[in-house]
Order: structure tokens, then C-alpha cells, then sequence
């Protein structure tokens, strides 16, 4: 073996950790998003290690479709964040909070 | 690395994989942290290309091709479209958190979900299960190894995938467009025609 | 003829149907005489059925109408038990109530609810038939609790008065106290003995233990104090009497009060087993007589005096029960239904003529406006008091030998209270009929009260038939007796000699004559004696006081602090608590959902992380 699988899963735990705080953190509707697509990656990351160490393709057709996944939704996620700020002129997500109890 | 399954660890293995953890996790902390989104994409894509370099180490080279095609060159791209087109492109103030306690919560759940991930894992054994279920890679030709799983297993996906690019495409054109003939005041001025210099923008 | 029995109930429940159904058509006074025609027509056919018993040797006849209830391998059925006992029984209910129908048409003239009136009296004759003509205790329970509702609906006739509905709910709760009683002999009696019929009992008793027999005793005389006002549970036969007279004459004097003698009689069979519970029963007899008799002098109502003599006399009749003279004992329920009908009947004559004056103080001298009354009423009188040759005589002079053969002390007692009998029957008798026309002083604006008059001869046949036995039946003692025996347990008294019957007999004469002379000599032509009616007579020995400070006040407090306390607020409260509860916690709950998408983002995250510790832990 190579690479220790361990290596590559950790530092893939670690990338969506950071992602995850920055979805919590970050205010920007587009900088989470950014965020968003930083723990893809890290599952994007850990799928392609499994397919390595088992040796199976099933990994990397996951991968395959994940990226699909993600350019579709970018797009539209994109496209709600343009529409609302029409309303708003405010891409701060903190200000749609009226859906509350 | 051409196609040989080196059975022990070697130096260059090793530093390539240290780069590329680097390049990841530094991109990372970059997009969290930068005041402004331009730079948060910026160093987004730099976390995707420590990802693509990690996907070639591991003899994943058609989706390190794809991951910069796509995801470096296009979605980023987009992003960085959007984020000029609203105007956000500017250093915006990180400090202020009007959620009481966000913070310290967030970063210590975090913390927690990824201690916990690790944890799991190591007591785990980090992966078990039985191998080349689907197919078996074949460092040599994983290309042909995957289209031939997509095109024959994942084919429904595959063309079920194609129909949500479709739908995604339609559905952005009909949310980002202009509503039809309203004046929305202090709309973004994207003029049609030319405005001649010093008139104001109608 | 003996199985004729039925119609004397088909009679009675016919009256009673015919007239709820078509009474108030019917309207006053045909519908009194509906009623007086079925009760007769039961007499006649009682009379039927007593012929038919002689005919049969008088042995005890089973009738069986249909099967009721079945209770496991039980079957409860619907029969009549036709022996010398409810024969007698049967003749003197109907007979008396006949008459007492045949007075109240002309008593209760231009009463709203005339025909309502005459409805209860019938169905109260029919539950009172049945109670003393059935064959098991559970139907004779049915007529028990029979006979109580009529009396309610009797008593509370005049509902839009506070104290006669008040006194209708004492006589009904009274006697539900003493319900108890009963259930609890029946249970008793059901499981040991797998039977509820008299003559099972009869036949099963030995196989009881002492301590069965006692409870079941004991349970029995509960239930007879409750119906038939002994002490403890008496009080309410005094107020009663805010009854119509007739009810008074008839349910409080004749039949329904005599119930609970007749239950212990029927279960002679049983008390001859527990020498605890007959001296338990004596002693309660010879208290009630001496009590009643003492609290009768001071009365003031006319009455009271009559209730508090039903009481005493009933105390005689459960003390003959207790020391084993059940004859004498049903000897003197018969006299007595006919000398205490007679008087509650006279008395109610003289309230009828004086417009409704009841107070003793206020009448007198109602000798000559009122002949025909004031002649059976001294017959009346003199026979309670026991003077010679009338029934009333005999028939105490029978309780009282039978009460020396089993207990002097007790017959000590007794003597002291049949005493008491003469002097105040006499008291009231002066006070009543006799010396100034007291009257005419409180008359003032009322003008019927100058000229009281003589009732209608519907009201004075069944006056002077009353007295004609009253008189008479004193001979009937040694027959009934001889009738009776069979249906009895021999209770192993010894026999007197002729001699020793020969002196109580005349210490009993001599004791009547004392009662009414010394009585005579003290209240005649005198109105008041504060004196000798100190309060803690006239208060009944403050019986009913202590009852309501020991029992009733507290309850009373128990119900109020229930339904201002517990309810509202420990009941409520825990409810709408309960309420409030969720109420709060939904209050919190909702500032969660504050609308910012980040601590949405949040709360997954630390549900992830929960979800991951929980796996950790399990793990390890």
C-alpha cells in the first residue's frame, strides 16, 4: 500500500469540518455556499479513497455523478441568491428571518 | 506512477500527499476566513486543485481531469460571475454575529462532529467491506473502467443526471431573469442598449 | 283458593297503573275510589287466600311466578312465600290501608295533586305486599326498597315546603343507612349458604358458624332500625310526619315501619343461634321503648307524640323479637296497626276540623263539637295505654311475659315505658279533647277555627271500624299465637306458670291505670308544663343535634372543601396545569424557530454531534 487510506480520511474529516464552520459562521449567502461546496469535496475525497482501498470503481461513479449533482445545484442555489437579492439588495442570509415563531 | 500499485511507501508519495493536504486544508481555511468573496472563491479553487491532485494520487485521473473542468472552471467561474453581477465583491466586516452564542456553539459542534468522524473511524478500522463489488479498478485504465460502469450499471443514473442539467439550466434562466416590464427601484443597472456617456442610466 | 295470592299484588299494581295512566282523567274523587276499590278487592282476596291456608293445615306454601335472575348457578326467582306469617301480614296491610284510602278521599279533598296521592299510596301498598309476600330476601328487598321510595314521595308530598321536602330525604337517607345492613346479610347469607329463600336459610342456618350467624344478626337489626326507627337511626320518623296524616296513619304507623320487625321475625330461624345478637336486639328494643316514651312527653305537636309513640312501640315489638316471643311480637304489630291507625287518623280528624292546627296547646275542648272522634279516640287511647279488655292490653301484656321469661332487668325497663305509654298518650289526650276551648284564642282572623266541625262519614267509617278492632282484637292473642307457631324457631323460653301470668298480668293493668291517673291529675285543665317538658326532651335527647355536629357538619365541610378546594383548585388545577405545562414548554420550544437559516445549521450540527457520541459510546 501506498498512502495509508487513514491519511486521506482524516484530512478529509477535517476539510468538512471547516466547511461545516464556515456555513455556520460565514453570513454571505455565497460564501457559504462556497462553504457548501467545500464538504462535497471532502465526501468527493473520502469516496475516491474507498475506491482505492477496496478496489472497487463503485467510488468513483459516485464521484462522477456527485460532481453532476453539484453543478446542477449550484446553478439554481445561484439563481434563488440573484433572485432574492433583486428584492433585497442584500446577499446577507441573516436577513430572511421571518418565517419565525 | 503510471499504472504500478507500488506496494510500500514512497518518499514522493508521501510528499505528494502532504502538498496536497496542505493546498486542501490552507484553501479551506482560506475561504472561511477571508473578508472578501472574491478571495473566498479564489481560494476555493485552490482547494479543489489540492483535491484533483489528490484524485490523480490515487489513481483517480479522469476525475481529477473532470474536478477541474468542472468544478474549478465552471462552478467557480459562476460564482465568481454572480458575485460581480450583485455587487458583493467588496471586503465585508467578519466580526458581527447577531446570533447570541453562534459562534462558540458552532465551532465546538464542529469540533465535536469531526472528533467524533475521526474516532469513529479509527475504531472502525477505517474501511471495511468487500472489494470490487461494482467493478474492479484498474489503475492502468480507469477511464474505460468507469464509462464502462456508467454507461451499463449507472445508465438510468447517468441519463437521469443528464434531465436534472436540463431542468437546473431552465430553472436559473427562469429565476435570474429580469421580471417582465416592472421598474424595481435601484434595480441593478444591466441596460439593454447603450446609454450614452454622461445621461443617466434610464 | 291459597294460590290466589298474586292478585292481591295484581290488585294493588293494577290501582296504582290504572291510576297513572288515567288518574288525572279520572280527577277527584273517582280516582280515590279506583284506588279504594283495588285495595279492597286485595283485602277480599287476602281473606281468599287466608281461608285457603286453614283448608291446607297451614302449612307454608311456595308459589313460584317466573325465574329472575340467575346469579351464576343461582336462580333468583320471582315466588311468593304463603305461610301464616304473610297471611296475617296481608290481612291487617290491606284491611288498614282499605280503610286509610277510603279516609284520605274525603282528608285530601281540593288537593292539587289528589290523584298523585292516591298513585303512591298504591304503589306503596303493592311494595309493601310484595316485601312481606315474597319468598327470598332479594325480592323482599325490592318491596323494602319500594316501601322507602313511596314513603320519600309520601312524606315530601307537599315538595314546595322546605321542611317537608327536607324531611322526605331524611326518611329516604335513613333508611338507605340502613340498607346497608341488609346487602351486607345477604352477601353473608348467599356465600355461605348458596341460598337467599326463607325456608333455604331456615334449613341451611345450623351450618352456619357463631360468627356468621352474629354478623348476619346484627346486619339484620341495622336494616330493621333503619326501616322500622330504632335507635340509631330514628330521627327521621318524627319529621315525617310533615307527611298528609293518612301517610303518616298508614306508613308510619301500620305497615312500612313494622317491615323490619318482620324481617327479624322471618329470620327467627337464625337469631335463635346467636344469643349475642337476640340480647343485642332486646337491648336496642327496650332503649328505643324507653327513650321514645321519655321524649313522647314533651312533645308539643300532636303528631310527634303519635311518631315518638310509633317508635316506643316498635321498640316493644323488637324487644319481644329479641327475648323469643315472635308471636307476641306480631301480635302487638297487628293491635298495634289498628289502635296507632286509629289515633293517627283521629288526630288527623281533629287537624282537619280545627283547619290545620296541630299544636296541643292550641286545641282542647273538642269533646262535644267533635263526638264522633273524641268517642274513637278514647278508645284509642285507651287501648296504647293497655287498660283492659282492649287489644292493646293483651297484646302488651303477651311482649311483656314474653320479655320476664328471657330478662327481668329488661322487663323492669319495659314495664317503665309502657308507663310512660299511658301517661303521655293520656297528656295528649287531655290536652286535645278535654278543658278550655284553647282554640278560639288563636282563631283570631281565621273563621273556621270558631266552628270546628265533625269530619265527613267517609272519613269516620273507617274511624269506627278501626276502633271496633282496636277493641277487639285483644281476643285474638292465644289464636294467633297457636297460627303462628309453626312458622317460627322454638326458642326453649321457659313456660310461665299460671300463677306467675296471673300477677304480671296484673301489675301490667295496674302500671296502665298509674300512667293515665297521674297524667289526668297533671294536665287536666292546664295547656303548659314547662316543667315537666324540659328541653332535653322536646330535642328528642338532642339526638338529631349530636347527629348533625358528629356527621353532618363535617360532611358538610367535606363537600364544601371539595367543591371550593379540590375541585377548582387541586383538580383544575392538575388539568389545566397540565395545560399551562405545555403551554410553557411550547412557549420555549418556539424561540428556536427563530427564522435565521444559521442556527437551523446549528442544531444539525449538534444533533450530528450527539448522534456521533451516542455511536462512540456504543462502540466502546
Amino acid at each position: 500500500m501506498t498512502i495509508p487510506a487513514a491519511w486521506y480520511l482524516i484530512v478529509s474529516a477535517l476539510l468538512f469540518g471547516i466547511g461545516a464552520a464556515g456555513v455556520l459562521i460565514r453570513r454571505n449567502a455565497l460564501v457559504m455556499f462556497m462553504c457548501i461546496e467545500l464538504m462535497l469535496n471532502a465526501a468527493n475525497l473520502a469516496l475516491v479513497t474507498f475506491a482505492r482501498v477496496l478496489h472497487d470503481v463503485g467510488g468513483q461513479a459516485t464521484v462522477f455523478f456527485v460532481l453532476v449533482v453539484a453543478a446542477a445545484e449550484v446553478t439554481v442555489g445561484l439563481g434563488i441568491v440573484v433572485a432574492i437579492f433583486r428584492k433585497r439588495h442584500s446577499a446577507v442570509v441573516d436577513d430572511l428571518h421571518e418565517l419565525q415563531g | 506512477m503510471t499504472g504500478v500499485l507500488a506496494t510500500a511507501r514512497t518518499v514522493p508519495d508521501v510528499l505528494v500527499f502532504f502538498a496536497s493536504a496542505a493546498i486542501i486544508l490552507g484553501g479551506a481555511l482560506g475561504v472561511v476566513a477571508s473578508k472578501n468573496p472574491v478571495h473566498s472563491a479564489l481560494n476555493l479553487i485552490a482547494t479543489l486543485i489540492g483535491i484533483a491532485l489528490a484524485f490523480v494520487e490515487q489513481q483517480a485521473n479522469f476525475l481529477a481531469a473532470a474536478q477541474i473542468i468542472v468544478y474549478a472552471g465552471a462552478i467557480v467561474i459562476l460564482f465568481l460571475f454572480v458575485i460581480m453581477f450583485l455587487g458583493v465583491d467588496r471586503n465585508e466586516s467578519t466580526r458581527i454575529e447577531p446570533l447570541s452564542g453562534q459562534r462558540p456553539l458552532a465551532v465546538g459542534a464542529v469540533a465535536a462532529v469531526t472528533g467524533g468522524l475521526i474516532a469513529l473511524m479509527a475504531a472502525g478500522g477505517w474501511y471495511s467491506g468487500a472489494t470490487s463489488v461494482i467493478a474492479p479498478t484498474d489503475p492502468s485504465n480507469d477511464v474505460g473502467v468507469l464509462g464502462k460502469v456508467i454507461f451499463t450499471s449507472y445508465l438510468f443514473a447517468f441519463e437521469a443526471t443528464a434531465l436534472l442539467l436540463i431542468i437546473a439550466v431552465v430553472g436559473a434562466v427562469l429565476l435570474a431573469r429580469r421580471p417582465p416590464s416592472s421598474v424595481d427601484a435601484g434595480r441593478v443597472p444591466v441596460t439593454e442598449h447603450d446609454v450614452p456617456v454622461g445621461e443617466a442610466p434610464s | 283458593m291459597v294460590y290466589a295470592a298474586p292478585w292481591m299484588l295484581a290488585c294493588a299494581l293494577g290501582g296504582f297503573v290504572v291510576l297513572l295512566a288515567l288518574g288525572r282523567r279520572l280527577g277527584e274523587p273517582l280516582a280515590g275510589w279506583v284506588a279504594t276499590a283495588a285495595i279492597s278487592m286485595a283485602f277480599v282476596v287476602a281473606v281468599v287466600t287466608w281461608i285457603g291456608l286453614l283448608g291446607h293445615n297451614n302449612r307454608e306454601i311456595t308459589e313460584t311466578l317466573f325465574d329472575w335472575l340467575p346469579i351464576g348457578s343461582y336462580q333468583v326467582k320471582v315466588s311468593l312465600l304463603i305461610d301464616p306469617l304473610s297471611v296475617t301480614m296481608c290481612l291487617f296491610v290491606t284491611g288498614v290501608s282499605a280503610l286509610i284510602h277510603l279516609y284520605s278521599i274525603a282528608y285530601m279533598h281540593k288537593e292539587r295533586d289528589f290523584t298523585k296521592f292516591f298513585v303512591y299510596l298504591n304503589l306503596f301498598v303493592f311494595s309493601m305486599l310484595l316485601l312481606v309476600l315474597a319468598d327470598n330476601l332479594l325480592l323482599t328487598f325490592v318491596g323494602w326498597e319500594g316501601v322507602g321510595v313511596c314513603s320519600y314521595w309520601l312524606v315530601a308530598f307537599y315538595f314546595d315546603r322546605d321542611s317537608a321536602a327536607s324531611a322526605g330525604k331524611k326518611a329516604f337517607v335513613y333508611n338507605r343507612i340502613g340498607d346497608v345492613g341488609m346487602l351486607v346479610a345477604m352477601f353473608v347469607l348467599f356465600t355461605h349458604l348458596h341460598t337467599l329463600t326463607y325456608l333455604g336459610i331456615a334449613t341451611g342456618a345450623a351450618t352456619l358458624t357463631g360468627t356468621q350467624v352474629t354478623i348476619v344478626v346484627i346486619a339484620l337489626l341495622f336494616a330493621a332500625a333503619g326501616k322500622s326507627a330504632q335507635i340509631p337511626l330514628f330521627n327521621w320518623l318524627p319529621d315525617a310526619m310533615e307527611g298528609p296524616t293518612p301517610v303518616s296513619a298508614l306508613i308510619h304507623a301500620a305497615t312500612m315501619v313494622t317491615a323490619g320487625v318482620y324481617l327479624l321475625c322471618r329470620m327467627s330461624h337464625l337469631l335463635v343461634l346467636t344469643s349475642s345478637g337476640r340480647a343485642t336486639i332486646a337491648v336496642v328494643g327496650a332503649a328505643t321503648a324507653l327513650v321514645a316514651a321519655t321524649i313522647a312527653t314533651a312533645q308539643e305537636d300532636i303528631k310527634r307524640v303519635l311518631a315518638f309513640s310509633t317508635v316506643s312501640q316498635i321498640g316493644f315489638m323488637v324487644l319481644a323479637v329479641g327475648s323469643g316471643a315472635y308471636a307476641a311480637a306480631i301480635f302487638l304489630m297487628v293491635a298495634h296497626a289498628f289502635f296507632k291507625g286509629l289515633l293517627f287518623l283521629g288526630a288527623g280528624s281533629v287537624i282537619h276540623g280545627l283547619d290545620g292546627e296541630q299544636d296541643l296547646s292550641r286545641m282542647g275542648g273538642l269533646r262535644t263539637l267533635m263526638a264522633w272522634t273524641f268517642a274513637t279516640f278514647v278508645i284509642g287511647w285507651l287501648a296504647i295505654a293497655g287498660v283492659p279488655p282492649l287489644s292493646g292490653f293483651f297484646a302488651k301484656g303477651d311482649v311483656l311475659k314474653g320479655v320476664w321469661a328471657y330478662s327481668k332487668p329488661l322487663w323492669a325497663i319495659g314495664l317503665v315505658a309502657a308507663l310512660l305509654t299511658g301517661y303521655y298518650m293520656t297528656r295528649l289526650f287531655v290536652l286535645a279533647f278535654t278543658g278550655d276551648p284553647r282554640f278560639l284564642k288563636a282563631a283570631g282572623g281565621r273563621p273556621a277555627l270558631h266552628e270546628p266541625h265533625e269530619s265527613p262519614w267517609v272519613m269516620r267509617l273507617p274511624l269506627v271500624v278501626l276502633a271496633v278492632f282496636a277493641a277487639i282484637a285483644g281476643l285474638l292473642g292465644s289464636r294467633l299465637d297457636g297460627f303462628l307457631s309453626p312458622v317460627f324457631a322454638s326458642t326453649h323460653l321457659p313456660a310461665l306458670s299460671s300463677a306467675t301470668s296471673a300477677v304480671l298480668v296484673t301489675i301490667d293493668g295496674v302500671v296502665a291505670v298509674c300512667g293515665l291517673a297521674i297524667a289526668w291529675w297533671l294536665w287536666r285543665g292546664r295547656a303548659e308544663r314547662p316543667e315537666l317538658t324540659p328541653q332535653f326532651l322536646a330535642r328528642a335527647w338532642y339526638w338529631d343535634d349530636a347527629y348533625d355536629a358528629v356527621i353532618g357538619r363535617p360532611g358538610h365541610a367535606l363537600a364544601k372543601t371539595s367543591a371550593e378546594v379540590i375541585d377548582p383548585v387541586v383538580i383544575d388545577g392538575a388539568v389545566l396545569g397540565v395545560a399551562a405545562g405545555a403551554r410553557r414548554v411550547a412557549r420555549q420550544l418556539r424561540g428556536l424557530q427563530n427564522g435565521y437559516v444559521r442556527s437551523y445549521a446549528l442544531m444539525f450540527a449538534i444533533g450530528t454531534a450527539l448522534l456521533l457520541a451516542y455511536l462512540l459510546a456504543r462502540t466502546f
